[in-house]
């Protein structure tokens, strides 16, 4: 595929892990992007800040730890992700928890992500 | 209004054709973008949506099979319906090579469904004009 053809693609994540696959399925979603090679941004959008939070410990309910899997993201060239910034307020989510390479957005910054894209996925 | 541009659409369905009736909207937009003279070659089905390809999936008599919108589709008009393998045999939606891989008897997927990786998708997104997201929950 030609870069030229090459289209990309901003994932939003609007959804906090318990109780649901969604999330996870997001976060699959950007990776397989990006290992083939193909432009991709991940959003965390409203509740979905909430699977930024650190030292999560899902061991006892038996499910993959998301943040771990969001920590390993720029090992396959994600290098950012986005991070509604009223939100991770709301959640008192400091800059000290995101992952390092989080940039938070505030609105004028989402809807100029969401111009950037050709296409947009939201879980 | 100028000449209308056929499109090339993809739809990524995450909706359980169970749970209230998303998945059978997104099944009638997709017959409705085909009649519009536009394009669909693939539709793909992530996380709970894969139940979509649940072969013994039965429904009332006087309700419509999202099973039947979706099967027609593809009967139709040659729309791939691909289920996400991972998300798919979680929910034991098996194709015969798998049934036969993990010991069942038989398939559980209908037979118009293909399981398949996310390769599908980003290949289906990266020719699509358009990419239309059906089913996550509010």
């Amino acid at each position: 595929m030609s870069a030229a053809a090459r289209k990309s693609v901003l994932v939003v994540t609007r959804h906090a892990q318990p109780g649901r696959s969604l999330a996870r399925a997001a976060l699959d979603t950007t990776l397989a992007t990006a290992a083939f090679d193909q432009p991709v941004n991940l959003l965390f959008l409203g509740a979905g800040v909430l699977q930024l939070i650190p030292h999560q410990d899902s061991s006892a309910v038996g499910v993959r730890n998301l943040r771990k899997v969001i920590d390993s993201m720029p090992l396959y060239d994600v290098e950012h992700c986005y991070v509604d910034t009223d939100a991770a307020q709301r959640h008192g989510l400091t800059t000290a928890d995101l992952p390092s390479g989080a940039i938070l957005v505030d609105v004028a910054a989402q809807r100029a992500l969401f111009d950037a894209h050709h296409h947009i996925l939201g879980f | 209004m100028g000449m209308a541009v056929a499109l090339n659409y993809c739809l990524l369905i995450m909706a359980a054709p169970a749970s209230g009736y998303t998945s059978l909207t997104a099944a009638r937009f997709g017959a409705a973008v085909i009649a519009q003279g536009h394009i669909l070659p693939r539709v793909f089905f992530l996380d709970g949506g894969t139940s979509n390809g649940l072969a013994t999936a039965i429904t009332a008599q006087d309700e419509k099979s999202p099973l039947t919108e979706w099967t027609q589709l593809a009967t139709a008009h040659g729309t791939e319906l691909v289920l996400c393998v991972s998300s798919a045999v979680k929910r034991g939606l098996l194709d015969s090579a798998e049934a036969q891989r993990h010991g069942f008897p038989a398939a559980t997927a209908h037979p118009q469904f293909a399981l398949g990786g996310l390769g599908l998708l980003v290949e289906a997104m990266q020719s699509a004009d358009r990419v239309i997201t059906f089913g996550a929950p509010e």
